[in-house]
């Protein structure tokens, strides 16, 4: 398959932030001669922190209108040879299944960096993340986009990886600097959890390059952007060619299980951990704890995603057969995600956990989606990441404006705050709803389409799943009882309600929140054609 | 069907009303005062009122049309799956419709007297805005899809209704009660449409089940799907029994039946417009309505046909018994709106629709009137709720004294209101039915007794309330309240009048009841029985309806002989003879209680279970994993300090020693190292020699 570039624009998009990035690194380097004052450069920096998140923001807008939605294949291609000796490629490109996340990943990193911003914040509050060490943590939040970025759009396995874990080490320093108290203890399970997932992905993903031999199958050998050919591949779309034709299933044994067997389980554990699915989440909730507000908001809104992409983008395609053989796996991690994270929500005391875990439970929605293999399974799915990427940030803010205010996030301690702050309780309704998936809200459309996508496939699990839509409902609604209803609690008497960062940010998120909800068609039609030819071949040989 | 795009003005101008008043009514109240916010959110329900009749009138004079409809855009399109965003009129969700913009709307009126002076007054009527908008929104659904939109979406407003006062932090909990018992409902619903999508929108082969190629959750499309379907099983479960039986849990949540009631009684927390439009009216009926929608799917299925009608005639005749104990005025008239969604259900059950739709439509009316006198009652007295403590309220507050009266006589059965018509007529189908699981005569006993019981205790809170001595609040007597209130009673209390003339029966004027032509239409289905009648003949009609009155007319004796000007002791003599039964009954069976411990509780021990194992167990593997490699990692640390660095350090220090031992010698002076030479070639020399020897060289 040839793939020339048809254009640049991927590469603008992933790269920008890092512009940034070196804008910061010279300031600081510069310093001596500037002889900028400290305040000076925080402001430059932050300046330049939205500024240039904002600019992937208005490019996203050009990649929506030039994309084709009902096209199935790769487009926007940026194709060019990195590393001849082994064939390793500067390879992006999107397709249905990654340009919505593309969206969302500009969306949320601009909503990020406004969050980022100290506007509000009492003025004595020196110790607030957003004073500290500015220009360092405006510099990781670029870093960061590009990385995330980079992993939606990279088509070349090593690529991905390289860009996996670019992602991995701003993250690390930013909620290792930035965090709360236990920052160190979060920052490290974090990046050790992330760890252990990098190295089975790196170990699957040379275990498929040396396995990638189209002459086996007596084909001609891959050819590179330039045009020289080469014996193996980490090109993600050769190697799921090669996987549609079984190429892999021919490998030798791997310690005594068949080779795609086992590389779909290394792949699928690397991935499981972000998504993060039980029993591997339990970085989720000390890393959200931890981080700073924005920092969450990236978190849960797009690092998040990457664990669901990464199997339909690298273990669906190219080992079709061992997502045969575990999909049903799949269909019960997500059914134990939806309802054991929900019951461990109800008993949560901390808001930023809550919100954690019903990240986790909600997440689980994709997980059965995509095992059903249908249609509706499929697109609730991916629909379900967008939505959850809407939402989940604006819950996250919600969290952040309490702790700015009264610094602390128990539930109980609070009570009767609508009386004080009623833009803020209808914002939380709005989002909370959002998230239980309440009609005419994004996030029902999503968990509608998983449902009845699953239903048809996996009867039982999915009644089990749905009980999950009742208990998030207590937890929801006992958090608004216990935080906002009530006699007010006098010592959170002179809480201020929402200023104008909290507004810009939590605004435009609720406004999609209602948008999507009554007009979700055009971004499951921008995802459904790639979709439903991803899934095609798997339902046929499941037999469905 | 005929392209009606203005059907959508009827749900979106509350929406508008409700916008208007949630954005902008707090600072219209601050500047203008309530008028302002009243003008804007009481005009727009007017509104939708206008509009509604308009587009019944329009669906009514074109005789040939069986609805209107109006489609904004395709909702969802995926697959098989294609839902539309868009409304249906037929008579029914028309009647409906008009029904709801008009009670609404009085209602509305009503709340500008009695929300008067409360600092909430913009949020009340935006949250009440967004009701109508959610109500309208699910009757004039043109599918499941978007019905269950409207669905929840007054669980919602009802949920922030109830808790309108949420300062107190009894009204938030029973808000939450009604929203999560609801949801438990929900649950049913989207299970039934769950069945629906996989028996409807699939095929079989002997390979097994495929997607289908075709799946749409419309009103219009689901009759003719249906067809096709009706002989597939799930569970060994035919999908028409298993989807009726889950959307009837939706239904029970919704309409509060058994074993779903729990939390109507509570939501009395809210205003009393909130309990008059939402929790008697309008949104209670939901499940009714969803049943009558849904008729098609109903009359395929004899059991859940049967699992309808049973629950509603138990849920008729129980909440009936508590409500005879009551003290709270709004919590009788809780348990009588139970009890009366369950005659309803009878109706539908039985497959008379047309019955099940006009007790709603009679009973939106006389129960909204009921609860609104209570509410102008209670705010005659002050916010006082227990019927103990009023009295002689007649003399001072005609007007409310006497709509509440004829509300009275329209919910007892008593002939000259449209109650007795429309429960008379209820009653009748459910004898007059045969084929069920269950005998029609006994459904009819069920709610015979309840007949009975219902006109006691409603006569009975009317003689504690109106009768007697007049008590004084405050040493002042309570005055009649506004006309803006009272005015609205009439209204109401001439509806529930005018209704009685639409469904005069068969057994009177030879022909079929005027509302039960108007609904034929609907009902009507190729194919499908329409009921199951046992074929009495009127005779037998007649002599039930003089049962009715008999049973009623009791009732109404007993409460005017034990209540009235509560000069009697014979009500506290049966109390004190039978202490454990009032008890029992007054504590409403202990139901709550039991779900307290046998639902409640355990869920909240399981979400303590599951987080401790959460951040014990796995948590706790994680970090005895990290625990694991940092022992593993000392221990590989000690190893390297003392053992391999030891031996190297050794190394070093032996090298150190000789080095200093050997530092001796050089002493830098020169016979010293000449000394040293002389003697090394010496040494030299013998070892040579020695080697030669030794080697024979």
């Amino acid at each position: 398959m040839e793939h020339p570039t048809t254009s640049t624009l991927l590469t603008w998009i992933i790269f920008t932030p890092s512009i940034g990035l070196l804008l910061i690194g010279l300031l600081l380097l510069t310093r001596p001669l500037t002889q900028l004052t400290q305040a000076t450069l925080d402001h430059l920096s932050r300046a330049i922190g939205v500024f240039f998140s904002a600019v992937p923001l208005v490019l996203g807008g050009l990649l929506w209108a030039s994309f084709d939605g009902r096209a199935t294949g790769m487009q926007l291609v940026h194709h060019t040879v990195w590393m001849r000796a082994f064939n390793i490629e500067y390879f992006v490109g999107v397709d249905g299944l990654s340009v919505g996340l593309v969206l969302l990943t500009v969306l949320v990193s601009f909503v990020a960096a406004l969050a980022s911003l100290p506007w509000g914040i009492a003025r004595d509050d020196h110790h607030h993340f957003s004073r500290r060490a500015v220009p360092g943590y405006m510099a990781m939040l670029l870093l960061l986009e590009t990385g995330m970025l980079g992993v939606f759009c990279a088509l070349d396995f090593f690529l991905f990886y390289v860009f996996w874990e670019v992602m991995l080490l701003p993250m690390y320093f930013l909620i290792g600097i930035w965090g709360g108290p236990r920052r160190e203890y979060a920052a490290i399970k974090f990046f050790l959890y992330t760890l252990v997932g990098s190295v089975l992905m790196l170990l699957a993903m040379i275990a498929l390059y040396f396995a990638s031999d189209p002459g086996a199958l007596g084909q001609a050998a891959f050819t590179l952007a330039d045009g020289s050919t080469g014996k193996h591949t980490f090109n993600l779309l050769n190697l799921a060619e090669l996987g549609r034709q079984g190429a892999f299933g021919a490998a030798g044994p791997i310690l005594g299980v068949a080779f795609p067997r086992i590389v779909f389980v290394a792949l699928f554990i690397a991935f499981a951990i972000k998504i993060p699915m039980v029993p591997f989440h339990t970085w989720l909730p000390d890393a959200h704890v931890e981080a700073p507000t924005p920092v969450s908001v990236i978190l849960a809104g797009i690092l998040l995603k990457m664990g669901i992409y990464g199997i339909l983008r690298v273990n669906y395609p190219i080992l079709p057969q061992a997502t045969l053989w575990a999909r049903e796996a799949i269909a019960v991690f997500g059914a134990v995600n939806m309802v054991y994270a929900a019951f461990v929500c109800l008993a949560q005391k901390d808001l930023k956990k809550l919100i954690a875990y019903s990240s986790v439970s909600h997440m689980g929605f994709c997980l059965l989606g995509m095992a059903a293999l249908t249609p509706q399974g499929i697109n609730g799915a991916v629909l379900q990441m967008i939505n959850h990427g809407i939402i989940s940030p604006a819950l996250f803010l919600i969290a952040g404006v309490i702790y700015d205010r009264a610094h602390h996030r128990e539930i109980e301690r609070f009570g009767g705050l609508a009386r004080r702050m009623p833009e803020y309780t209808a914002l939380v309704g709005l989002s909370f709803m959002a998230s239980l998936g309440l009609p005419g809200l994004n996030g029902f459309i999503s968990e509608a389409l998983t449902f009845l996508g699953a239903f048809p496939v996996f009867t039982v699990l999915t009644i089990v799943s749905a009980v999950s839509v009742v208990i998030t409902a207590a937890y929801y609604l006992w958090t608004i009882q216990r935080m906002f209803l009530g006699p007010l609690n006098e010592k959170y008497a002179s809480l201020s309600d929402l200023n104008w960062r909290e507004r810009l940010t939590l605004y435009p998120l609720g406004a999609l929140m209602l948008l999507l909800g009554v007009l979700p068609m055009p971004v499951i039609s921008l995802m459904d054609p790639t979709l439903r030819a991803l899934i095609e071949p798997l339902a046929r040989s499941a037999g469905l | 069907m005929t392209e009606f795009r203005l059907l959508w003005l009827i749900p979106l101008l509350p929406l508008l009303g409700a916008f208007l008043s949630g954005a902008f009514g707090y600072r219209l109240q601050r500047r203008f005062g309530e008028r302002a916010v009243a003008v804007v959110s009481v005009g727009l329900p007017w509104l939708a009122f206008g509009a509604a009749a308009w587009a019944l009138l329009r669906l009514l004079s074109q005789g040939d049309v069986h609805a209107l409809g109006a489609r904004l855009w395709t909702w969802i399109a995926v697959g098989g799956l294609k839902v539309e965003l868009a409304l249906h009129m037929d008579r029914l969700s028309g009647m409906m419709a008009v029904m709801i913009t008009l009670v609404g709307s009085l209602i509305h009126v009503y709340s500008i007297g009695y929300m008067k002076k409360d600092e909430g007054f913009w949020r009340f009527f935006a949250f009440l805005n967004l009701f109508l908008f959610a109500m309208l929104t699910l009757v004039l659904a043109g599918n499941l899809l978007l019905l269950f939109v409207g669905w929840e979406g007054v669980g919602l407003c009802s949920y922030l209704l109830i808790g309108f006062w949420y300062r107190d932090l009894k009204n938030a909990r029973a808000g939450m009660k009604a929203f999560v018992v609801n949801r438990i409902g929900d649950f049913g619903f989207l299970a039934g449409m769950l069945v629906l999508f996989w028996g409807l929108g699939g095929s079989w082969s002997e390979a097994g089940y495929r997607p289908g190629e075709f799946f749409s959750l419309d009103f219009a499309e689901l009759p003719r799907l249906l067809s096709g379907a009706a002989q597939r099983t799930l569970w060994g479960v035919p999908v028409p029994t298993l989807a009726g039986v889950l959307f009837f849990v939706g239904a029970c949540g919704k309409s509060a039946q058994i074993p779903l009631y729990v939390w109507l009684p509570d939501a009395m927390a809210g205003p009393t417009p909130v309990s008059a439009l939402i929790h008697a009216a309008t949104m209670v009926t939901a499940g009714v309505y969803l049943v009558a929608r849904l008729n098609f799917l109903y009359l395929a299925s004899p059991t859940a046909m049967t699992v309808v009608a049973v629950v509603g005639a138990a849920t008729a005749l129980f909440a009936a018994t508590i409500g005879c104990v009551q003290n709270d005025i709004k919590k009788v008239l809780a348990y009588s709106t139970i009890s009366q969604l369950g005659y309803m259900f009878v109706g539908v059950g039985v497959g008379a629709y047309w019955a099940g739709a006009y007790h709603l439509l009679t009973h939106a009316f006389f129960k909204a009137c009921l609860f609104l006198g209570a509410g102008s009652v209670i705010l005659a007295m002050h916010h006082e709720q227990d019927m103990q403590k009023m009295g002689g309220l007649g003399r001072v507050m005609p007007f409310t004294r006497w709509t509440y009266w004829y509300a009275c006589v329209a919910i007892t059965g008593l002939p000259l209101a449209s109650g007795f018509f429309s429960k008379d007529e209820i009653l009748w189908q459910a004898y007059n039915t045969a084929g069920l699981g269950v005998p029609g005569w006994f459904l009819w006993l069920l709610l015979f007794l309840g007949a009975g019981l219902t006109s006691f205790y409603m006569w009975r809170s009317y003689f504690l309330t109106f009768t007697g001595q007049t008590v004084k609040i405050h040493g002042e007597e309570p005055e009649e309240q506004r006309p803006v209130i009272t005015g609205v009673l009439a209204v109401l209390a001439v509806g529930a009048g005018v209704l009685m003339f639409v469904g005069l029966p068969e057994a009177w004027l030879g022909a079929p009841p005027a509302f039960e032509q108007y609904l034929e239409p609907v009902f009507k289905h190729g194919g499908l029985a329409r009921v199951y009648p046992a074929g009495q003949g009127h005779g037998v009609e007649l002599l039930l309806m003089l049962a009715s009155v008999a049973v009623a007319a009791i009732g109404l004796g007993l409460a005017w002989w034990f209540y009235r000007g509560r000069s009697s002791a014979v009500p506290e003599r049966l109390r004190a003879a039978f202490p454990r039964l009032h008890r029992l009954v007054q504590d409403k069976y202990y139901v709550d209680e039991t779900y307290d411990a046998a639902v409640v509780q355990p869920t909240l021990e399981l979400s303590r279970a599951a987080s401790w194992f959460d951040s014990r167990i796995i948590d706790g593997l994680v970090n005895l994993s990290g625990g694991v490699t940092r022992l593993l990692a000392f221990l590989d640390g000690a190893i390297d300090k003392y053992l391999v660095d030891g031996l190297v350090n050794g190394l070093a220090r032996l090298v150190r020693a000789a080095g200093a031992a050997a530092r001796r010698w050089q002493t830098g002076r020169l016979p010293n190292y000449l000394a040293g030479l002389a003697l090394g070639t010496i040494v030299l020399f013998a070892l040579v020699r020695l080697l030669q020897a030794a080697l024979g060289w």
